[in-house]
């Protein structure tokens, strides 16, 4: 059943994420692009995640790909052109091919180790994710938080000073 | 049963496929979705590694890696709208402004 769940979300993610480099509209590109962040979001609650699955779907499927759609309905772009065939297009696919033989490759030669941490099944189960999130976080990550806060911060005023039509 | 090699192997496929789309596309917002399928493919690795090694730290990560996807977001579309007012384009190819 888990198998079965698994390679059918899989296809749809990759299937998906092939119409988001070719659709000619942009907007057929960001529905698309929607349709493998819900996938991921399968794949976390797969991966006993939930608290990632809901910031997944909030944040990605929610807020960034509702700025995504903003910006190309307010720069009102029409179809792409049918590109030409070129030897630049030859050589991204070679290197993309490149990228996945080469991560295969190394898939193949060997397992992953690591295992035997704290958090396990019957953690999660016990405590809920969202704490064990919410732990590392406040306690062990708190420093990165505050500064990923700067950061954000940051972001928005360069954003408003990059959009005024007068600086 | 699903191992972690399966959801290592299925993020290495959308990096790849993220990969050949922001080499071939001309449409920067294009190109800009490919990109958050790069990274997106990057959290599904460290989700999957972090459940395996029984760790937190990597889906810390990925918060993280989401809080700067929002950041480059809303700078880059701003980036976006600012060229397409000078230019009326935002193809790639138009981007020669910095040439001289």
């Amino acid at each position: 059943m888990e198998v079965i769940l698994f390679y059918l979300t899989a296809s749809v993610a990759v299937i998906s994420a092939i119409f988001v480099t070719q659709c000619r509209n942009p907007v057929n590109s960001a529905l698309n692009l929607i349709t493998t962040f819900l996938c991921l979001a399968v794949f976390y609650i797969m991966l006993e995640s939930p608290f990632m699955a809901a910031i997944q779907i909030m944040v990605y499927a929610g807020a960034i790909m509702v700025l995504i759609v903003f910006v190309i309905m307010l720069l009102n772009l029409g179809l792409a052109v049918k590109e030409r065939y070129t030897h630049g297009m030859a050589g991204a696919g070679v290197l993309a091919a490149l990228v996945l033989f080469v991560s295969a490759y190394f898939l193949g030669a060997g397992e992953a180790t690591g295992t035997g941490g704290s958090v396990t099944s019957e953690v999660i189960a016990s405590y809920g994710h969202t704490e064990l999130i919410g732990r590392a976080m406040f306690v062990d990550f708190l420093l990165p938080f505050e500064i990923a806060s700067i950061l954000l911060l940051v972001a928005i005023v360069g954003a408003v000073i990059l959009s005024k039509r007068e600086v | 049963m699903i191992t972690v090699n399966h959801y290592l192997l299925l993020s290495a496929i959308l990096f790849a496929i993220g990969t050949f789309g922001v080499l071939t596309r001309k449409n920067a917002i294009v190109i800009f979705m490919c990109i958050e399928v790069m990274l997106n493919s990057v959290n599904l690795t460290f989700i999957a590694l972090s459940r395996h090694v029984g760790n937190m730290d990597g889906q810390i990560f990925v918060f993280f890696v989401m809080t700067v996807a929002a950041a480059e977001a809303a700078v880059g579309l701003a980036l976006m709208i600012a060229f397409f007012r000078n230019k009326e384009s935002i193809d790639t190819d138009d981007f020669n402004m910095l040439k001289w």
